[in-house]
């Protein structure tokens, strides 16, 4: 007993020299890990936001409706009703943006149609296909089937 | 000791209840903002996908929407999306034929004839976003994650680029950008999905064989699609609780 307080100077000083460095730690550690860290699990939350941040090239289908009423009208009752508009003409939500600058492209009236109803075996067997030098030889295919309403008679 | 009993439970007393009330504080500081996109609800979604294979016409719209919407480098090997085409000669599904040119962007030429006998079908394939994935478990420092509502994403600012997470994925859904050497992934369009549209895949898909759902929404119709079909995810052997349902699946796909 005499001892131990006789040491007890050294016990003093690990014990400084322990808080110090725990100190040092978490200042450390507060600078370095990024704010919202572990919030939701081992990520940095604001990641969330940046994943979010980026901007569309696909206006999605309501924003084309929403200006196109006429062509709703013309694919009402057709196969192709179900089809969304930018899945033949391209990404178009900088034309959804301002209609004024960007002009969609009028997609090919052949090379558009076969990217779906070429032939190909491993297609389903109720999907429409053609081999086109068969079909129609070389011409387009909407010389005879309107693509909003692609139904004959 | 110059402290009575009393005493000394006072000051204990105080002392407990100061600590967690500054605990409880520093934790509404440290929050910020959660919620990232405004009206978007972290916890109100948990995001699945359905694939319904008897639909895919392989017309690689998928394909080339994704690398246009997520500015994925257009080298025939960087992918968030692609379509493989399955040629299983005389039912053995053991060893089936797969090819993929271009990951289907360019579509696939014919290749096998009909009537041989064969059974040929498109497989669609992205990140499953595994409720359990095991490319989440090995990231050495917290740069790739699962999302509270179910979407496996990169923090790219955090990635040290390593490669971990590209082996670990046993669905190979990862690569590694070369203009950032981070990795990169298919993030569920998670630009569009917080902001109520579906992905870009699913937007372009002409026969509605992709299909984005939100689990949590009762009203979604991908309940109604998961009671109705016969559903199996990819390797479900490796338990990562993967949310993309493939309908029509055949037993040679891996």
């Amino acid at each position: 007993m005499q001892k131990f307080l006789k040491d007890r100077e050294h016990l003093v000083r690990m014990a400084g020299l322990f808080l110090a460095g725990l100190a040092l730690f978490l200042i450390v550690r507060a600078l370095f890990v990024p704010k919202g860290f572990g919030e939701y699990g081992h990520f940095r939350t604001g990641a969330l936001a940046d994943n979010a941040a980026r901007p569309m090239a696909y206006a999605g289908r309501d924003a084309c409706e929403s200006c196109h009423p006429d062509v709703v009208e013309e694919r009402k009752g057709s196969r192709h009703a179900t089809v969304n508009c930018e899945a033949c003409h391209g990404a178009l939500a900088k034309h959804a943006e301002d209609p004024s600058r960007t002009k969609p492209v009028r997609p090919d009236g052949q090379k558009v149609c076969l990217v779906c109803h070429g032939q190909d075996v491993a297609k389903p067997t109720t999907f429409k296909q053609v081999n086109p030098k068969e079909h129609m030889g070389s011409g387009a295919c909407n010389t005879c089937h309107k693509p909003h309403h692609p139904e004959i008679g | 000791m110059g402290i009575g009993r009393r005493e000394f439970l006072k000051k204990s007393g105080k002392l407990i209840l100061l600590t967690s009330a500054a605990a409880l504080a520093w934790d509404a500081l440290k929050a910020g903002t959660p919620e990232a996109a405004p009206n978007y609800k972290l916890h109100d979604h948990w995001w699945a996908f359905v694939i319904d294979i008897e639909k895919c016409i392989g017309c690689g719209n998928c394909v080339r929407a994704c690398k246009t919407e997520n500015d994925v480098p257009l080298e025939p090997y960087y992918f968030r999306t692609w379509v493989e085409r399955y040629h299983v000669p005389g039912g053995d599904i053991e060893h089936p034929e797969v090819d993929s040119p271009n990951g289907g962007y360019d579509g696939f030429p014919p290749r096998y004839k009909p009537g041989d006998g064969s059974k040929n079908f498109f497989v669609p394939k992205l990140c499953n976003h595994c409720a359990h994935s095991p490319c989440t478990q090995v990231c050495p420092v917290g740069a790739t994650f699962d999302s509270p509502d179910g979407v496996v994403l990169v923090d790219k600012t955090y990635c040290i680029g390593c490669r971990y997470c590209v082996q670990a994925c046993p669905y190979g859904c990862r690569f590694i950008d070369p203009r950032t050497m981070t990795v990169d992934k298919c993030s569920l369009c998670y630009h569009r999905i917080t902001k109520g549209l579906t992905t870009a895949c699913c937007e372009t898909c002409p026969t509605g064989a992709r299909m984005l759902g939100d689990l949590k929404n009762p009203k979604d119709p991908i309940h109604e699609f998961l009671r109705t079909h016969k559903v199996q995810v990819l390797k479900p052997q490796m338990a990562t609780g993967a949310k993309a349902y493939y309908s029509g699946l055949d037993g040679s796909v891996r």
